[in-house]
């Protein structure tokens, strides 16, 4: 009896589960499968689910007309390059940190995640006036740098609480068998912190991929990246909904998968690990 | 344990990304105090000049200020009750029993991970364009005359696009404190005969408390500051123009800098109100 309302509840929560699960993705959905679809189709009225003739041309004239691809790269190197430069300045800061604790230490990660707080409207105009003086407005350099800037915080948070999880007592051990301060980082405890750096790097990538307020405010042609690049369709091509749809699916595509890998570190990082 | 050396190691090695912030929060910030007692305008006759609090003053008194608050507060407050009532719904059920589970989390996750640019362009003209969006069709299908959304009834288009991007964040943390939630004390509570409703007042809320405290504390962080939907959607027209877009059509759009300084120090200060309490939360944490 109760194993058979068990399995009733289960399928009850089943049911109800998939069905605001597909409502809440629906969106994505729709978008990509109107991409494959003729303009003329994608616009239909009643709308066609599935019975349409599907075609690529749609991903053919994007990539001819807006260069796709160059967007693509742009976002490439931005979101990878800050999130490389980033881990460079922040693992040994995370690395000390953990390792090294003083009285300070709290003090310094609040107040580094005290600069995250700070909204980028309110520094718009300095950060724009310092890439004129500088020469570097529409430069993909200069993102890299902003963008590692206002990431860099939740890189040093996310790389310490993971740090702070590898046993001080491992080191201790490893000095008292006489492993020199090299083979030390080397062989402990970098192996020991690979998976908490990969994921920061992932979060991070991410994160930056999307990053929808410096990259459009301080980029033109040259160093536009991808969210420029959908922006660009707001009007009029935006009413191509076909064309539209081709866009947005080569522009969420790539961080749509990264993201299913990197759902567990998502609350770690973007909760600065107070939950867990 | 650490000795002398280990300490002044450590220093060296933390000065790279502490000077490298410093540098990044003081220069732009000096900067904005400064414009901000100027009378600065770029593109007719560029710094003209020491005003005062003029800025400060004009940018409150003028007719898009107190507006611009309210709509603020009406997007940031829809946007948290929306994602915090429906997250720990979603986290609940999450939590059951059921097949297929993690392909349903993925589903719910997703709308995460899409550029808020796109976004806001899918749901603007393939969901809410009142001729060809599929909200439209749903209208005419049900026999009613289709709302054109982004004019008529724009705030609160932006809060539900706004919301489907933050559900999952919501969902997720809840979540994860849902999972960390004490099965034998629920079970206690329903032998002693605990009804549902009192089992989620008294134990299950209590438990997620801390987990909703920074549920809304992040996201009205990001939400004080959100851009992109109103720049792809309605570009501030409609009575969608927040706080933040009236700084950047001050700064960029009418090129008068000081006075969207001066609007940018209102903005620092209203996230630095919200950050302080964020922060009591957060440090707490790390003594534990």
């Amino acid at each position: 009896m109760a194993r058979a309302v068990k399995t009733q509840r289960k399928l009850i929560n089943t049911a109800v589960a998939w069905a605001i699960g597909l409502v809440i993705f629906f969106p994505i959905l729709w978008t990509i499968l109107t991409s494959f679809k003729t303009e003329a189709q994608a616009i239909a009225s009643p709308p066609i689910f599935l019975g349409f003739d599907w075609t690529l041309e749609n991903y053919a004239i994007v990539q001819e007309r807006s260069d796709y691809m160059r967007f693509l790269w742009n976002s490439v190197i931005i979101a990878g390059g800050s999130t490389l430069l980033g881990l460079i300045v922040a693992v040994p800061a995370a690395w000390s940190m953990a390792f090294v604790p003083s009285k300070r230490t709290k003090d310094i990660l609040l107040w580094m995640l005290s600069t995250k707080m700070l909204p980028a409207v309110g520094v718009l105009y300095p950060i724009y006036l310092i890439c004129i003086e500088l020469g570097v407005l529409d430069n993909r350099v200069a993102l890299v740098v902003i963008l590692m800037l206002i990431n860099l915080p939740i890189i040093v948070w996310m790389l310490y609480t993971y740090f702070r999880e590898i046993p001080g007592e491992i080191l201790e051990a490893a000095r008292m068998d006489g492993a020199t301060l090299k083979e030390e980082l080397l062989y402990i405890l970098t192996p020991m912190a690979i998976p908490g750096i990969a994921s920061t790097m992932l979060l991070n990538f991410i994160l930056a991929w999307n990053e929808a307020f410096w990259t459009l405010n301080l980029t033109a042609v040259d160093a536009a990246p991808l969210t420029a690049f959908i922006a660009s369709y707001s009007s009029p091509e935006g009413l191509f909904f076909a064309k539209l749809s081709a866009a947005s699916t080569m522009a969420i595509a790539p961080i749509l998968i990264l993201g299913w890998f990197s759902q567990k570190q998502l609350v770690r990082g973007l909760t600065f690990g107070a939950v867990k | 344990m650490a000795t002398k050396a280990s300490r002044s190691a450590a220093r060296l090695m933390m000065a790279p990304a502490v000077v490298l912030l410093l540098g990044w929060m003081l220069v732009p910030l000096i900067m904005t105090l400064w414009f901000s007692f100027r009378k600065y305008l770029p593109l007719r006759g560029g710094d003209l000049g020491w005003t005062g609090f003029d800025n400060y003053v004009r940018f409150v008194s003028s007719s898009a200020f107190w507006p611009a608050v309210q709509t603020t507060l009406v997007i940031v407050l829809g946007v948290l009750v929306i994602t915090v009532v429906f997250g720990i719904f979603l986290a609940m059920l999450l939590d059951q029993p059921m097949w297929g589970q993690g392909v349903v989390r993925i589903l719910v996750i997703a709308p995460f991970f899409v550029m808020p640019t796109v976004s806001a362009l899918v749901w603007k003209n393939m969901f809410m364009d009142p001729v060809n969006g599929l909200l439209a069709h749903l209208w005419r299908f049900l026999g009613a005359e289709p709302v054109s959304w982004l004019s008529d009834a724009s705030l609160s288009s932006i809060i539900m696009i706004v919301s489907w991007q933050w559900l999952p964040f919501a969902t997720l943390i809840l979540l994860t404190a849902f999972q960390s939630l004490d099965s034998e004390q629920l079970e206690a509570a329903e032998m002693d005969g605990a009804p549902k409703p009192q089992r989620f007042i008294y134990i299950i809320l209590p438990h997620l408390s801390r987990a909703i405290t920074i549920v809304i504390l992040i996201q009205t962080i990001f939400l004080l500051s959100i851009f992109a939907e109103i720049f792809v959607t309605t570009g501030g027209a409609f009575g969608t123009r927040t706080l933040t877009y009236l700084i950047f059509q001050r700064v960029l759009e009418s090129q008068n800098v000081g006075l969207g300084s001066a609007g940018g120090v209102y903005a620092i200060i209203l996230a630095n109100i919200v950050a302080i309490f964020l922060m009591r939360i957060v440090g707490k944490n790390l003594d534990a």
